[in-house]
């Protein structure tokens, strides 16, 4: 049995073929219908995001297969098949795996390391199995998936550092005020980015939301949306004694805090310390401001400089996901390898002449004094009741199954007996 | 008096660095772990050893420079061993360890010998020294937090992030570390100040002789009482409280080296053995 991968993603088709891809997806019930009947693949599932759509399959005849998968993936009316197939890529085997594994650790991504893209091809695998179109090897090489995508995670930072400005600005946050509950935001103004952040921040447990604007109805609205307090931006100072984090975004020309504004705050907030983001070009707060003991002051260009920086630690820790995808692509060979009929049926009786040498050697020497007519039929019992209870599952495993079956079997049939007995068992989704 | 759990104890401390050192690099929980278990083993023998040169001796062990120092490591791993069960501030180990290690380093090279004179000889005194240096362990805690704060500080604001912003705490706790140890030593320094005061005019007449030591350490303590008394009602804290504490141990440090080595005091080694 053969992997194939086909697909395009983000860097080989521009937006307008990948939307009239994901045409092709969106009933999925369609899609499996088509693609489970296509006789040349045994197993097979796809995935698809708004930068990728993925089908992977398991099968004996993989030239036919990938044209088979080629002429489902170029059958969008509008889609000529000349447009495509530039943009489609092929991998197989081991290069598949590698793919698959880099896809899930969010390697492949547009943004290094993100971590939805794992939980969409676990969506999509769920829906595979729903539509019964995987079968022993998809299921165990997704669960495998799954695990290497998580120990990409927890034993390499690709997913550890911010690459927002709305979570860089958390992270800070939290590197500054340890943890942000109990805090409270005050939002001056209004727009994408900062309300973004805001939203973060909330999530990650602030607690009051205060919004001021210039207009008292734009501020009224933003309030409802975070249930926070509208105030106005005369109250601005008033205000700065009780907030923590200061988010500022207005279109003003002017300054709309000055040092010595925020010093004077300072004394009376007896020095609890203050984070304030100036998102607003141009800038709405005094840079001398940063200059206070306990201030913290960050505008949007520092932000995009922790962003950058915080980009290039995740490729850094990107070579180490590589060479822990390249030995788990590996292993994962290996135990394919043992899935044959044939190695099977040779371990199944290895394992049974070991069970008669151990068993009868025991015997013998309990015994006593045996001649050798007595131990040759002491031999002879053991192998043939061995042989006979061999017989029927070994002639079962050498019946000419569907290949997918026959897979299952070799599967279930090494499990059944430990024959890998230092393999452990396909690690269960713990998610 | 065999010095087998104290050697043992160095071996716990110098293996605690080394987790720790990898815990910082590596910033794996199960490292973590293994240092706080070695730094628990550590200290069991530690005061061990120390409990049981006590009761051979009969005395504390403090009139000789390496005695002194198995006390002064023993109350740095005690204090540190408080704070990692109530305030644990986890990369704070990867210096104390290692200090702890130094420490008793020198007590085991330093001469151990040495009795107190018989005037010393008192239960009063141990409380002092108890007192004193479980209060200046806290204080060592401070400075530690304190350079740590700087650090971290620095990297934020110059918005330069480098090998120690992910791994080190939030300004926040360590701030919160600087409060901790400030409420806590200055207790204890103040104990050990009243109680040596105390035992001085029992034994030698007067409470407070303008030695060089106790000078210093009035020094120490006025710096530690304004730093706590702005803390609480100005609400200093940050840059100035990490410089205070800073400020304050580097004081504390030339009153302990200085005065028992070599400025001429009465808290001097040579002194506690033939006093009056």
């Amino acid at each position: 049995m053969i992997l194939v991968l086909l697909g395009v993603n983000h860097k080989t088709a521009p937006v307008e073929i990948r939307e009239k891809l994901a045409c092709l997806a969106p009933d999925p019930d369609a899609a499996y219908r088509r693609l489970v009947a296509l006789t040349e693949v045994t197993e097979v599932m796809y995935y698809s995001t708004c930068n990728r759509l993925e089908v992977l399959a398991a099968t004996d005849v993989p030239d036919d297969a990938a044209a088979a998968i080629t002429e489902f993936l170029s059958s969008h009316p509008e889609l000529p098949p000349v447009a495509l197939r530039p943009a489609l890529y092929q991998y197989r085997e081991a290069d598949a795996l590698t793919h698959l594994f880099r896809v899930a650790s969010g390697l492949d991504s547009l943004v290094l390391g993100e971590p939805q893209i794992l939980g969409q091809i676990k969506e999509a695998y769920r829906l595979a199995t729903d539509f019964h179109a995987t079968g022993a090897l998809l299921n165990r090489l997704l669960h495998k998936t799954f695990s290497v995508a998580k120990r990409v995670r927890t034993e390499t930072g690709i997913g550890g550092a911010a690459v927002s400005v709305s979570y860089a600005a958390v992270e800070l946050a939290k590197k500054i005020f340890g943890s942000l509950a109990g805090k409270t935001a005050l939002l001056i103004g209004a727009g994408d980015m900062a309300e973004l952040a805001v939203d973060h921040l909330r999530r990650q447990g602030v607690e009051r939301t205060v919004i001021a604007n210039r207009t008292l109805d734009r501020a009224l609205a933003l309030a409802r949306r975070f249930r926070g307090e509208a105030v106005s931006l005369a109250e601005l100072e008033a205000q700065l004694l009780h907030v923590d984090i200061l988010i500022s975004s207005t279109g003003a020309p002017d300054l709309v805090l000055t040092r010595d504004q925020v010093k004077a705050a300072m004394r009376r907030r007896k020095q609890r310390p203050l984070f304030l983001i100036d998102i607003a070009v141009p800038r709405d707060l005094d840079p001398a401001i940063d200059t206070l003991d306990n201030v913290y002051l960050y505008n949007i260009d520092d932000l995009q400089g922790v962003i950058d920086a915080n980009l290039q630690f995740r490729q850094a820790e990107a070579v180490k996901a590589e060479r822990l995808i390249a030995a788990e692509t590996l292993k994962f060979l290996q135990w394919r390898e043992s899935l044959a009929a044939t190695p099977t049926i040779v371990a199944l009786r290895d394992k049974a002449r070991r069970i008669c040498e151990a068993e009868l050697k025991k015997t013998v020497g309990q015994l006593g004094e045996l001649t050798p007519e007595q131990l040759q039929s002491l031999e002879v019992l053991t192998a043939s009741i061995t042989h006979k209870l061999l017989h029927d599952p070994i002639l079962y495993l050498k019946r000419n199954h569907h290949v997918r079956d026959r897979h299952r079997d070799v599967d279930l049939t090494r499990r059944l007996f430990n024959l890998d007995a230092d393999d452990a068992a396909p690690e269960a989704d713990a998610d | 008096m065999t010095s087998l759990p104290l050697i043992l104890a160095l071996a716990a401390y110098f293996a605690a660095t080394g987790v720790w050192l990898t815990y910082l690099i590596w910033s794996r929980e199960s490292l973590y772990a293994g240092g706080r278990g070695l730094m628990l083993t550590g200290g069991v023998l530690h005061t061990l050893y120390l409990a049981l040169e006590t009761l051979s001796r009969g005395q504390f062990p403090i009139a000789s420079a390496g005695g002194s120092l198995v006390v002064v490591s023993w109350a740095l791993v005690t204090v540190f061993l408080f704070f990692m069960w109530r305030h644990p501030v986890k990369v704070l180990g990867a210096l104390v360890a290692p200090l702890a290690a130094v420490l008793l380093c020198g007590a085991l090279i330093l001469p151990r010998q040495g009795q107190l004179s018989p005037h010393l000889q008192s239960l009063w005194l141990g409380f002092h020294i108890i007192a004193a240096l479980l209060g200046n362990a806290t204080f060592t805690l401070a400075f530690l937090g304190g350079l740590l704060y700087l650090l971290q500080e620095r990297q934020i604001k110059s918005k330069k992030f480098g090998f120690f912003y992910r791994r080190l705490p939030s300004l926040d706790t360590l701030d919160a570390l600087n409060s901790y140890c400030l409420t806590l030593g200055f207790p204890l320094f103040t104990l050990g100040m009243v109680t040596g005061s105390l035992y001085a005019q029992h034994t030698l007449g007067t409470f407070w002789r303008w030695d060089p030591k106790e000078t210093m350490t009035l020094i120490a303590w006025l710096l530690y009482a304004a730093l706590l008394h702005e803390r609480l009602v100005k609400g200093w804290r940050g840059r100035r409280a990490a410089l205070m504490a800073i400020g304050g141990f580097v004081v504390l440090v030339v009153a302990f080296v200085g005065a028992n080595l070599g400025l001429s005091s009465y808290h001097s080694f040579e002194s506690l053995r033939r006093l009056p």
